[in-house]
This record gives structure tokens, sequence and C-alpha cells, in this order.
């Protein structure tokens, strides 16, 4: 029997710890790790321009649904808060954005997005304090409730946003002093592309850095994370803050882009459509809000104009049998057929990954 | 003193409107936990019900009515049963997206059937023109829908209140896991409930032609307002749907005569508040999470 010191004891237990911690580094370093496939959708986005230069202002159009889907990812896709009244956001960053050029005469556009930006991360930095502490209908209900309640004013205070008219006046100085908004959107398709591809970049290092694997903690399981310390409140601020500033973001890109701000941008109808556009592509998949976005705005397009009954139905109908058989949207579909044949193959009929959300 | 009584009566009807949509849905959502955003889809089929049978069948416009209650609560059962049955254990998420895709659906339906104007229909003529009440005249369809409101929330409070499918919505509403455990079947509750409540929604959306109009996009305009009176009443509670239904009903009349501007802007202040310090409404059962 050899006296063992404490010493030791917890040196052995540090070193375990330690070894511990590096694996785990080096487990969310692999995950985060680029593949070549995921240069793909850039490659085509810049492709696009060349083979269809017609149709930049469409892809101006996907570039800023896509931004604004994929800060709702953030809050629902990653921490799975959901909210019924995500385009206050949008709408802030669009007012803001206006509002500053109109009326301050401010008209240079990359801090009109800063100032866009930041009005709504204030936004969201208050309301998501305050209201991230209720749940199921109430949640839902503040959230409605609140973007209405931003409707109402917009509608209201007519001197400052031109009410139900809506904003006038908004001029935007050329990009850097050179790139000017032209009549075949081309330097705004390059604009929004890049300000999409940087916010993506760092929603991707997001995602995966630690705060990130936190949030989908909470999404899995918030009383667990409660259990383990985890300040799950605290986090889902933070998180709801950010998503905010990002959904201001293309709210501004919109404003600056169509020179023009519409109530429409509060409306109940677009936090329907974001969550429609990223059910579509699927939710926490990264690139499932720039997918969604393609394929709902170029359908948009092409079916809206052709009977807006039958778009409105198949919109309604896609989104009924995405819930009912393909809850991880266009990119967990492969998924979802490929456990359905496992399944039938094995006679085992126990649950495989797609369910994560069911607890 | 006469825009007071003008107020209060077109207050009150449209409070009495507000909670024959809504009632069901409070049931069903403190039944069942649904978050339903799809309900005031069947108060349009029952308005566009009505629409039809009166313009196209000359049905008179009481039958009607009923005719309406039958049809919204007949569409809402294999509805029920096929496409919300599967999502009870599910989570918010996909209920609020199933149900946006369903009012999509049905938007688009009746916006290919009927046109996207408002339909009109003519009701018969002891409705029309005011009633004196001694001491004033009062529209007669206002007070029509008013006096049916009475009718129909007493008929409600006896339902619930004194038979045995009342008590075990109520028992299922207050403890789903106890009900069942004592034998109730809270499914075919729930599927019995979801008929009679989205055939209320039917007759709300037939009264609602004359007051405040349908279109295909009454599902969506309104849904606001049902779930206000829902949210702030507390799910699963009638009578606190419909104090807040009255509440929200004479609000929204007084914003819109006295401050047409911004009236509405008082109704979302209040309910945010409300829900701020009552998150589970004013008579709903607390929530333990």
């Amino acid at each position: 029997m050899t006296p063992v010191s404490p010493g030791a004891d917890s040196d052995a237990d540090a070193a375990r710890a330690a070894a511990a911690r590096a694996q785990a580094a080096a487990f969310l370093r692999a995950r985060e790790r680029w593949r070549p496939a995921e240069a793909l959708p850039w490659v085509l986005a810049v492709g696009f321009f060349f083979v269809m230069p017609d149709y930049a202002v469409l892809g101006t159009t996907i570039f800023v649904m896509a931004l604004f889907a994929l800060s709702l990812d953030l809050v629902l896709g990653y921490a799975g808060v959901v909210t019924l009244g995500h385009t206050a956001f949008f709408g802030v960053g669009a007012y803001a954005a206006g509002m500053l050029s109109a009326h301050l005469g401010w008209n240079e556009p990359l801090s009109g997005l800063a100032f866009g930006a930041a009005c709504a991360a204030l936004a969201g930095l208050v309301s998501g304090w305050v209201l991230l502490r209720y749940h199921g209908l109430a949640f839902l209900m503040l959230t409605l409730a609140t973007a209405i309640l931003l409707q109402e004013l917009a509608n209201t205070l007519e001197d400052w946003t031109g009410g139900f008219d809506g904003l006038t006046g908004v001029t935007i100085d050329p990009i850097l002093g050179v790139f000017e908004n032209d009549l075949w959107g081309h330097h705004y398709y390059w604009y929004s592309l890049t300000v999409l591809f940087l916010c993506f970049l760092l929603f991707r290092r997001l995602v995966h850095s630690p705060f990130g694997r936190s949030l989908t903690g909470v999404r899995e399981n918030t009383r667990r994370m409660h259990a383990i310390g985890a300040p799950v409140h605290r986090r889902l601020v933070v998180a709801y803050t950010i998503s905010a500033a990002m959904a201001g973001l293309a709210g501004a890109l919109f404003a600056q882009q169509n020179q023009f701000v519409t109530l429409d941008v509060l409306s109940f109808a677009r936090s329907g459509t974001v969550l429609i556009v990223l059910i579509l592509g699927g939710t926490g998949r990264l690139y499932g809000a720039l997918v969604g976005a393609v394929v709902y705005v170029t359908l948009e397009d092409e079916l809206a104009k052709l009977s807006p009954e039958f778009w409105e139905f198949g919109v309604g109908l896609v989104l009924v049998l995405t819930v009912l058989f393909f809850r991880g949207g266009l990119l967990g579909a492969p998924e979802v057929v490929a456990a359905r044949l496992r399944r039938t193959r094995r006679t085992d009929h126990r649950h495989h990954g797609q369910e994560r959300r069911s607890s | 003193m006469t825009a007071a009584v003008t107020i209060l009566f077109d207050g009150l009807a449209y409070a009495v409107l507000l909670f024959i949509v809504s009632v069901g849905l409070s049931i069903t959502m403190g039944l069942m936990g649904f978050v339903n955003l799809a309900h005031g889809a069947f108060a349009m089929v029952g308005g566009y019900a009505t629409v039809t049978l009166m313009n196209g069948l000359g049905v008179p416009f009481l039958p009607a009515l009923g005719i309406a209650f039958l049809v919204a609560g007949g569409i809402s059962v294999p509805i029920e049963r096929l496409v919300y049955r599967p999502l009870y254990d599910k989570d918010e998420l996909d209920q609020v997206l199933l149900t946006i895709g369903l009012v999509f659906m049905a938007t688009a339906v009746i916006t290919f059937a009927y046109g996207p104007a408002p339909p009109v229909i003519s009701v018969p003529s002891f409705l029309t023109g005011q009633v004196d009440l001694g001491f004033r005249t009062v529209p007669a369809y206002r007070l029509f829908t008013i006096v049916f409101g009475i009718v129909l929330i007493a008929a409600l409070w006896l339902g619930l209140e004194r038979t045995l499918v009342g008590a075990k919505i109520r028992a299922a509403v207050d403890n789903r896991r106890m009900a069942q455990s004592v034998g109730i079947d809270v499914n075919r509750l729930f599927a019995l409930t979801f008929a009679l409540g989205s055939g209320l929604a039917g007759v709300g959306g037939g009264l609602a032609i004359e007051i405040v109009g349908i279109s295909p996009v009454f599902a969506i305009q309104y849904l606001v307002f049902f779930l206000i009176v829902v949210a702030a009443g507390g799910l699963g509670s009638v009578l606190g749907a419909f104090i807040a239904a009255v509440v929200l009903g004479l609000i929204d009349t007084a914003g819109k005569y006295l401050w047409p501007e911004g009236g509405a802007f008082f109704i979302f202040v209040a309910t945010i508040a409300l829900l701020l310090a009552r998150p589970d409404g004013l008579f709903g059962k607390q929530h333990t999470r």
C-alpha cells in the first residue's frame, strides 16, 4: 500500500481534465473545419451574376431574404426560441436606415447599415431582456404584439415614418463613394452578397463556438442547462440581440436598395414569410436559410405573377407537408428518406436523429 | 351621451363576435395546449357558407347561421383527425407552422372561389333599421347580436357547469393527466370540443358579415384579436375569454371613434402589459414552467 498524497491525486485529475478539454476543443474545431462543398453556394452566387446579369435585382432580394432568415435561424434553429415577431427587427433596421437619410440627410450607405443594425440590436436587447423570461403562448403573443405595436407606432407617427403612405425622400450615396444604385441593380447585387457573406462567416463562427453550443444545449434541454449552471437567460438575450442586429442589417439593406420604406416591413405577413423560408430550407443547419431563400424567392417570382391564389395555396400546402413529413426542410429531406429506407429494411423501429426536437 | 351609447352598443356587439369566435379556441388550447393559429379560418368558412346559402340557395338568415355552424364544425372533424392529431405532442413551432399553412390554404381557396372583395348579404327586415328601446333607438342588428351572444353564453355556461361532458371538459382543462387516469378519453373530448368550437367560430363568421365584414384575409386580419382574447382571458377559461372580449371590444370601438389614428395602439400596449404581469392571462391556470 503506497500512500497517495492528495497533491498527486489532484495533479492526475488536473491532467485528465486538461486532456478532456483538449479533446473537446479538437472536436469543436473539427466540426468547424470548412468542407469543400461549402464553397458551392458562394461560387454559384458569383457565377449567377455573370450568367444572368438581368436578374441582379432578384438576386439582391434573395440575399436580403437569406440574411433575414439567417438571423432568425440563430434564435429559432439554434436556441429553439419560437418568435412570431421577428420582423420587428427587420422593420426597425429599415426605418432607422431610411429615416437617417430622409430626416437627417446622412446618405452614406455603410454607416447607414451600421446604424440600422445598431438600432435593431438595441430593440433586440431591450425586448429580449424582458420577453425571454416568458414561455409558450405568452411569449408567442408578446413577440407578435410587440411587432404589431411597432407597426401601429409607425402608422401613427406619420411625421417621422410617412405612415401609411411610406417613407419617401431616402437617397443613398454611392457605396464607398464609387458604386451607385444603378438601374439594373448590379452594384447592389455585390453589395448585398458581400454583407450576406460577412454575416454568414460571423454566424458560422458563432454557432460552432462554445457559445453556439450552449445555445443548442438550451434548445435541447433548458432545465439541464440550468442544472449545470449555464446562464441561460443571458445567453438567450445575447443571441437575441445578435439576431436582431442581423435582421436590422437585412432591413437596412432592403431600405437602401428600394430607397423607400412602407409599413409592410413590420407586418405579421413578413414574420410569417421569414419563418416559412427558414423552415423550407431547414432550421439549425447553417445553409437552410440560404437554400430556403433561393427556393422561396425564385418560386414566388415565377408563380405569384402567374396566379397569386395558386401560389398562396402552394405555400400553405408545402408548409403543412413539411411539418408533417419533412421536419428538416429541404436540406433535411435526404436524411428523412434515408432513415425511412433504413427503417423499412430493419425490423427495429427505434427513432433516429431526425426527431431531435421532441423531448 | 349619444356617442357613449353608440360606442357601448357597437363595442358590445363586436365583443360578442370576438367571444363567439374565440371561446372554442380558448377551450381547445386549454385542453391540449395546441397553438392553433388557424381558428379564424373556420370562422371564415362559416361566414362564406352563410353567404353561399343566402345568396345562392335563398336560405333565410337564421337557418343559414345554423347550417354555417354545421358546415364549419363538420369540416373541422377530418382536419382535426388527420392534420392536428399527429402534432399534439410536438412542440409549438410545428403547431404554429402547420396552422399558418392551413390559414394560407383557406385564404387561397376562398379567394379563388369568391374573389377578394368582401361579400354582401341582405339580412331580414326585422334585423335592419333601428329598434326603439323606450329611452333610445339602437341598431337592430347590433341588438340582435348582443342578445344572441347572451343566450349563447348562458347556454355555454349551463353546458359546461351542469352537464357531464362539461364537467369532463373542465376536469381535462384543469389537469389532463389526472383526467386521463380516471378514465376520461381526452382525445375524444378534444375532437368534440374542437368541432363545437369550430362550429361556433363559423356562426361568428356568419354574424361578422354585417358587423366587421369578412374577406379572404379575415383569418389573418383578426387572428391577433382572437389570440388576445384567448391569451388575456386565460387558456380554457370561458369567463376569462368573455371578460377579455368585452374589454377588447369596448376599447377598440372607443379608440376607433375617439382617436382613429392611434386607437389600436392602446390595445397592444394593454395586452403586452397584461401578459407581462400575468403570462397565464386573467383566469388561466398557473403553469409550472
